[in-house]
Parts: structure tokens; sequence; C-alpha cells
């Protein structure tokens, strides 16, 4: 049994590559992904200040240079510059494994339920169909619950169940289309088992669409995760994420309306970029669906 | 179709069922309880308050007794908002709710349909790319940082609109939480038509519908649109799924008394009859609007509704 598994196509991954670097709102996208991901992680170090340290001399501070409070100040005298990407931090690193989290179990899901079928198949699926059709956020609420209030794995099991559901799906039609080729059929014959099978066979054929999917699950987390914590449900103080602190400047927008600027447009940026990101990779893995 | 659609109604119950189970599981195994307030309670009234709602009971009764009142419409009583039972706080907020919810769907319909129109007929020239865009931001921005932006610009800075609050019979209070609510559902509208019409206006059918001099009008009302929309209806009912939840956060925003801040409360407070109750009348709610859709579905799509005939 020495084969390796097939690539979908010679030249698939590369092929992709090259479209997406002719697509320039894309690179644009991307670029600037990196770039913020990167300001985030590098210019906190930059600011004389911590994501909790308080300034009893400038309280509620509009933004500027005087003293680094660069996105100026909370009502606490807080800097709102590191407290922001303190949150796209936590939000990019959280997103990112709620979302590797929900792939893992989707395509695990729906390999199974499509390698399967029969039986097996309805009733795995069913349970999707069942928590498809409620609100996420229910299901999100109910399993944070689970834990106590504002602890990151709360928040990385909650994220990670409802993102799955999307992904069981795609995997599933996937593997259902894959499972009746002759290919399968000769593993089957020469005897390999099942799991085998859907690892080595089955798996690698159904990439393209999970590459796809993986991309716009990352936006989608990010968007869950400042939703929950815009609710408190999510990350607490003095943490700050992008969704506590956009709560908390919708509360003193009134008097300090850059508290609720500053993060909001982060997010947004944050968001867009990642979008078109993901509607871009969807174009250059599957230039059919334009 | 109606033995298909009977089936389906009947299928509500398990499935009710199983979400019910559920979240009562869940719940219950959650750390902490109702009863946890910043000042302990001295374990004598602790445990008098447990026995008085029954939360003394092994876990298997009390989720007997939970199904049996469940069965009888009996939600209980709401553990930390005292003197009000579960079904009393829901029908206060529900009115509210359901009058934002049904104003952003009818909003997020009237604008997002022509926007998704008027972008397929001007395919790639300046109209689409414009509302192409706009549609984009549309769908990235979430209800939570539009609502306090438009807040901020229509209630603070030009005194238009209210920034908050509620008054029965008002449209002023209703206009800025069913804008943001319906924004999102609108821009997916808006490209779920617009995919849908491009196409639809390429099949051979359209053209030759044009072939035969039809006027442009008649070919896209009569043959194009009701084809094109199919998507749109089978969108609305994972729609209003999505405005529930997108509720929850206009609601607070915009400080509504709807039943949003129940779940958000009950869950902090552990109040689980409150979470019990939201869980049993959002799932009806959205398994029946789901329903409807796939009817809806059904009665526009003969070869859908021969589908359900057939496995009905």
């Amino acid at each position: 049994m020495a084969e390796a598994a097939a690539p979908p196509a010679p030249g698939w991954w590369s092929n992709a590559g090259e479209r997406l670097k002719a697509d320039r709102t894309s690179l644009v996208a991307l670029f600037g992904l990196a770039g913020l991901a990167l300001f985030a992680f590098v210019a906190p170090a930059l600011s004389p200040w911590e994501y909790d340290s308080l300034d009893w001399q400038h309280l509620a501070m509009f933004p500027g240079l005087t003293a680094s409070h660069w996105f100026g100040t909370d009502r606490l005298g807080r800097d709102l510059f590191v407290r922001t990407l303190h949150g796209v931090r936590l939000s990019l690193a959280l997103s990112l494994a709620a979302g590797a989290v929900s792939l893992l179990i989707g395509v695990a899901w729906g390999a199974v339920a499509g390698f399967c079928g029969g039986r097996t198949d309805a009733l795995m699926m069913r349970f999707v169909d069942v928590l498809y059709s409620l609100p996420y956020l229910f299901v999100v609420i109910i399993l944070t619950m689970l834990f106590e209030r504002g602890s990151l794995v709360a928040l990385l099991v909650a994220l990670g169940a409802v993102g799955w559901l999307t992904t069981a799906r795609v995997v599933r039609a996937e593997v259902l289309a894959v499972r009746g080729r002759e290919f399968i059929e000769a593993a089957r014959a020469l005897g390999l088992t099942p799991a085998a099978i859907v690892l080595r066979h089955v798996l690698p054929n159904v990439l393209g669409a999970v590459v796809v999917y993986a991309t716009l699950i990352v936006p989608q987390m990010i968007l869950f995760e400042s939703f929950l914590s815009f609710l408190g449900l999510g990350v607490q103080e003095p943490h700050a994420s992008l969704g506590n602190l956009i709560y908390m400047g919708a509360q003193e927008m009134e008097s300090a309306p850059w508290m609720l600027l500053m993060p909001a447009t982060i997010l947004v940026l944050l968001l867009l970029c990642l979008n078109v990101l993901g509607d871009g990779l969807r174009d250059a893995f599957d230039p059919r669906g334009r | 179709m109606l033995r298909y659609a009977l089936r389906r109604i009947a299928a509500m119950v398990p499935t009710l069922l199983v979400i019910v189970t559920a979240s009562f599981a869940i719940i219950r195994l959650a750390p902490g309880g109702p009863f946890d307030q910043e000042q302990t309670l001295p374990p004598v009234v602790r445990a008098n308050l447990e026995r008085l709602y029954g939360l003394d009971a092994p876990m298997l009764e009390q989720y007997g007794r939970y199904l049996r009142a469940l069965a009888h419409g009996d939600f209980g009583p709401s553990l930390r908002q005292r003197d009000f039972t579960v079904s009393e706080l829901i029908a206060t907020g529900l009115p509210v709710s359901a009058t934002l919810g049904l104003c952003a769907i009818a909003l997020a319909v009237l604008l997002g349909i022509p926007a998704g129109i008027a972008a397929a007929l001007a395919r790639h020239r300046s109209i689409d790319l414009g509302l192409s865009t706009l549609v984009a931001i549309g769908i990235a921005l979430p209800a939570f940082v539009t609502g306090p932006l438009l807040a901020l610009v229509f209630g603070l800075h030009l005194h238009w609109l209210p920034v908050a609050g509620w008054q029965v019979g008002s449209p002023r209070y209703l206009l800025l939480p069913a804008v943001t609510l319906a924004l999102p559902v609108g821009a997916y509208l808006a490209r779920l038509t617009r995919g849908g019409l491009l196409e639809v206006l390429r099949t051979p059918y359209v053209r030759s519908a044009r072939a035969r001099g039809l006027g442009a009008a008649r070919v896209l009302w009569r043959h194009a649109l009701p084809p094109a929309l199919l998507p749109v209806v089978s969108y609305l009912g994972p729609a209003t799924a999505f405005v529930v939840t997108g509720s929850l956060v206009v609601e607070s925003v915009f400080g509504l008394p709807g039943t949003g801040r129940y779940l958000v409360q009950g869950a902090i407070d552990r109040d689980y009859p409150l979470v019990m109750g939201m869980i049993v009348v959002y799932g009806t709610l959205t398994l029946t609007l789901n329903l409807l859709a796939d009817l809806a579905y059904g009665w526009l799509d003969p070869r859908a509704r021969q589908e359900m005939v057939a496995y009905g």
C-alpha cells in the first residue's frame, strides 16, 4: 500500500495561487489583513500603556498625540489604542482556533455521514438539521452557560459548536459525489478498511470545498465572538475584545464618540478584508462558481 | 401536499422534544445556580427556596415535571423576576419583538429585492457595481456596529429620531431598530435576487420569450422573475432565524422592551425556567417559519411540489 493520496488535479494549488495573484481586490484584502494582524501583535509594544493600566491624568480623553493615547482613553483612563489591538489579537486567535475546531468536527461528521450513508447518514444529518433550524445564538448562549462566565474555553466550545454545521453539510455532499467513483471501488477491492479509504482517498478529494469554506468561517467566528462579548456573554472586563469595546463605546457615545468609532472601524476593516479575501479564494479555488 | 405538510408538522414534535431535553440537560449541568448572588444566602433560606421551586427533587423527576407542565402550556415561574411567571414575561416582550421582526423583514424585502433586480438588469454597469459594493458592506457590518452608528448620526447629531426607547404605536421609535435589523437581511436578499435573476436571464426559455417578441417588462415579470425569486423564498426561513438572533442585539442597543433581554439575562442569572421558555417559544417559531418557507417553495416550484407529494 505505498500509493500516496492523489492530489485533486496536477498543479491545483499553484493554479489557485496564480488566479489569486491576478485578483487585485483580494490581494489588497490579503495585505490589509496581514498588516492589521502584524500591527495588532507588534504595535501595542510601542505604546507605553498596558491594556489594563489606568492613566488618572487623562480620563475619557479625545484621541490625539498627547500622552501617546493615539485612540484616546476610556472613562477609567485606559488606553484605547492598546485595548483595541488587544481585542483584535484576542478575536483573531479565538476565531482561528474556533474555526479549526469547527472544521475538524465538520469534516469528520460530514465524511462519516456521507461515506456510511443509509440510516447513519439520515440520523447524523437530521441532528445537523435540528441544530441548524435553531437560531445559532440560542445554541451558543446555552453552551456558554456550561462554563464560568467569561472563560475562553467556553467561548471556544460555543463558537466551534455552531461553526461546524455548514462544513458538515458541504463535506457530506462532496463525499456522496466521490463515494461511487471507480477508484473508491478499487480501494475497496484491494481490501482497504473504510477508515483508510476515507482518510486516504475520499478526504483529499473533498479538500477543495473545505479550503473554500474554511476561509469564510473565520470572519463568521470573529462576528460571533464580538456578538457574544457585546451581549456580555463573551470576553469579560478587564480584558478587551472588539465586542465589549463596542458595547462600552455605545454606552458612552454621547460624550465620547471615539470610544465607539475606533473599535467599530477596526472591526469593520477586519471583517471586510476577511470577507473579500474569502470570496477571492473561493473564486480562485473554484472558478466555475463565478 | 397536505399529507406532506401534516407529516412535517408531526415531525416537529419529536424535534422540539429533542431540543427541550438537550437544553434542559445542558442548563442543569451548568455550574452556578439561580440563587447565587453577591450576598450568599443562609443555607436554610436557600434550601427553602430550592424546595419552593422544586429544585431539590431528583433531576429526572424535575424533567418529568417540567414536560408535564409544558404539555399544559405552563412554562413555570421565573426564579429571579419574582412574582412573574415566564409566560407573563414573554407575553409582555413578544409584541415588541414581533413588531420589530416583522417590520425588519418587510423592510428587507422591499429594499433588497428591487435592489437585486436593478443590479441584475444593469449588469456590470455602475449601478450594479455601486449596489454590489453596498451589499458587501451591508452583509459585513454587524448590527451591533450599525445600530450604535445610526443612533449616533440620526439620534444624537441630527436629532431626527429618538436614540433609544419605546412607545407603543409610535413608529418613530421603531424606525432605527428596524432599519438596523433589516440591513444585512436586505443586502443578502439583494445578492440572492441578483444571482437568481442573472442565471434565469441566460436560460433558453427567456431567450425564446424575447424571440417571440414579448416586451422587456413582460419577459421580466412573467417569465424571468418568478423562478429567479425561488432562492429568495427558501432564504426567508433562515432569515427569520437571523432576525430573531439579530433582535437580541438590536433590542439591547436601542433599549427596547422585547424578549431578547430575557434570554441573555436569564442565561447570566441561571434563571432556568426563563431560558427554557425562550428556547421553547423561539424553537417552535423558527421550526414553524422554516416549514412555511418550505411549503411556499413547494407551492411556487412544481418540481419541488412533486417531490413533496412523492415522499409525503
